[in-house]
């Protein structure tokens, strides 16, 4: 899919490591885009010759509903953040450090749940990262003084677009997620897979359909989703598809659901889909029978699941905030809105011109072609890991031949 | 005279990884300020970096300062004076810094300005480049010019833009090669290219064109 200079070069770019030990630590095995995201990287870089592992800490539920009001509040939504969830973070990251075992090479530590895992650095050694897949360009003051210093114990941090990057004490990266054309969830489907999964939900093939598939979480915005769709209702004879399922350290799945369920009342036209784990298929069959995908996030660290509408050719409407930004090029690879008014109007404009659809889409396609496919997210890995080991300069000439 | 230089040609590439500095800016006063004292490494990535990317989009500005200033300021006057500097003219990224400022300079004199919203501030970055080898050398003319098309836009774009300026070579590798070779009249063709006003496709194109013309003779 890349071409065999592609692999010819992380090929080398590996070599280059060398043979190292890369352990990432996150908070779930299933369910968001950091868990996916491993999914894929992980044996890949074992693949280059990269001794990956993949650890992940454990939590109560209420170690996980602090978490969960750490991110929203990092985010930037208002939360009431209080001394004892800070006593509760620090009390089950002590729990964890005592059954960590030796550490690696480089250890890349996913998010804030993890972040206070830094404490064995001193002892283990190793280049130490920490990867924030949140949106933090307006953190929530103090929830981002709990973290940074946390943070800035680390050597280095990573982000995926640059309007997270803050003022701190340590270098910040900036790498985006990525995609893997291959895996279930991306790769070709025929029209007769397509539609057996629509019919399947009871969605009819034959009329347009509105998706977004995410968590169920009021970040992603499903209700602004549904104002949306109304809208688009009162001129096109089309449906509206909510997918997602819930992830382990996501304790408010469940009733942001029963909130979407409510508010959909008994419309046949609005599919809430709760999927199990593993329904990567399904998702992939989803997509591709959707007319417009949108993705109405209030906040956004980066938005796989737009990287993966845009990949199938589906024009994408998509809020203007954090990752989606990167994505969605308003007017080229979809439309970046600001309003369940504006997403409206695209929606109908997109409906309505069956020739903008296919140029949109194409062109997103492409896009995530050159910019956001798993091949570049290794090699960025590859630099990162070449980047701790040779910190003199701006530019390090590997070549032995000037 | 030079003496003649026997060294093959060894054609490398490159890899970026973008640091980014955690400086940004929503007014031109702040802007300013930043550019002063940002890292030559910062004002290459800004001027240069939308030349190696290998998009299917045409830009409105090339240079990120004159797309900022813009999109975000809404200043187009000053975004068309930034745009319209000649990077060919630099030959080093001290002087294009300053040229920057000027321009900058010039502008606020005369006109008051506005900041930008928070989420339209400008990101300083930078780049942290890996050079390494393709593996193509070339040990006499005929084979430069016979490998030209092997190569990725990469090594061209290291060949080419990061060795005259932020190397500070000066000229394109090709070119100071070609001159070691005693091939002058290829080195001043090769030299004559504007790689601002062409795709990396293009360049290279042109780049095997002028050694077609010249018959290859080492």
């Amino acid at each position: 899919m890349v071409g065999p200079e592609v692999v010819d070069e992380l090929t080398q770019l590996a070599e280059r490591v060398g043979h190292r030990r890369l352990v990432h630590v996150n908070s779930t095995a299933v369910g968001g885009g950091v868990a996916e995201l491993l999914t894929r990287l992980v044996p890949l870089l074992q693949e280059l010759g990269i001794d990956t592992s993949w650890e992940i800490i454990k939590g109560d539920r209420a170690f996980f509903a602090v978490t969960k009001a750490l991110h929203n509040a990092l985010h930037g939504a208002t939360e009431e953040i209080t001394q004892k969830m800070f006593d509760v973070y620090r009390e089950t990251i002590d729990v964890n450090l005592r059954d960590l075992g030796p550490m690696d090479d480089f250890v890349v530590i996913h998010d804030p749940q993890p972040a206070g895992l830094v404490a064995r650095k001193a002892q283990s050694g190793g280049h130490w990262l920490w990867r924030c897949h949140l949106d933090v360009s307006t953190p929530n003051p103090r929830a981002w003084a709990f973290l940074k210093p946390y943070i800035e114990q680390y050597d280095g941090s990573i982000f995926s677009t640059a309007e997270f990057s803050q003022a701190l004490g340590v270098p910040q990266f900036l790498i985006p997620p990525s995609i893997d054309p291959l895996s279930d969830k991306n790769r070709e489907l025929t029209v007769d897979d397509t539609r057996t999964v629509l019919e399947k939900h009871g969605i009819d093939p034959k009329r347009p359909i509105l998706t977004q598939v995410s968590r169920f979480d009021r970040l992603k915005d499903p209700l602004g989703v549904m104002e949306a769709y109304r809208l688009v209702r009162r001129r096109y004879d089309c449906q509206l598809v909510l997918a997602g399922g819930g992830a382990a350290d996501d304790p408010e799945g469940a009733q942001v659901l029963a909130e979407v369920r409510e508010a959909a009342g008994n419309n046949p036209d609005i599919h809430i889909l709760s999927l199990p784990p593993f329904s990567d298929l399904e998702i992939n069959a989803l997509v591709r029978g959707s007319t417009i995908v949108m993705q109405k996030s209030l906040k956004e660290g980066f938005g796989l699941t737009v990287t993966e509408a845009l990949w199938k050719r589906r024009p994408v409407i998509g809020s203007a905030v954090g990752g989606i930004k990167q994505q969605v090029i308003n007017g080229v690879t979809g439309f970046l809105v600001h309003s369940p008014e504006g997403a409206a109007n695209r929606a109908i404009e997109l409906l309505s011109d069956e020739s903008l659809r296919h140029t949109i889409g194409d062109n997103g396609h492409q896009h995530v072609r050159e910019n956001f496919l798993t091949t570049r997210h290794l090699r960025d890995y590859l630099l990162l890991m070449l980047a701790m080991d040779h910190r003199e300069s701006d530019i390090t000439m590997l070549t032995g031949s000037r | 005279m030079p003496s003649r230089d026997d060294k093959p040609f060894v054609f490398d590439t490159e890899h970026r990884l973008v640091v980014l500095t955690g400086a940004k800016a929503r007014s031109l006063p702040e802007l300013r300020r930043m550019l002063e004292h940002a890292p030559k490494s910062s004002i290459f990535f800004h001027t240069h970096q939308e030349y190696l990317v290998r998009d299917f989009r045409k830009r409105v500005y090339y240079n990120d300062f004159a797309l900022w200033v813009s999109e975000a300021l809404r200043e187009e006057a000053l975004a068309e004076k930034l745009a319209a500097i000649d990077l060919l003219a630099f030959t080093t990224i001290r002087e294009l810094q300053l040229a920057i400022l000027e321009s900058i300079d010039g502008y606020t004199r005369t006109t008051v300005t506005q900041r930008c919203r928070p989420e339209d501030a400008f990101h300083f970055c930078r780049s942290r480049s890996f050079v390494l080898p393709t593996g193509l050398v070339a040990h006499d003319v005929p084979e430069f010019f016979a490998k030209l098309p092997q190569i990725s836009h990469a090594s061209l774009y290291f060949h080419f833009f990061e060795a005259r300026l932020r190397l500070g070579r000066r000229t394109s590798d090709f070119s100071r090669w070609l001159r070691g070779r005693e091939r002058t009249d290829l080195a001043d063709a090769i030299d004559a290219l504007n790689p601002y006003v062409r795709t990396l496709g293009d360049l290279k194109r042109d780049i095997i064109l002028i050694g077609q013309g010249a018959g290859n003779q080492s």
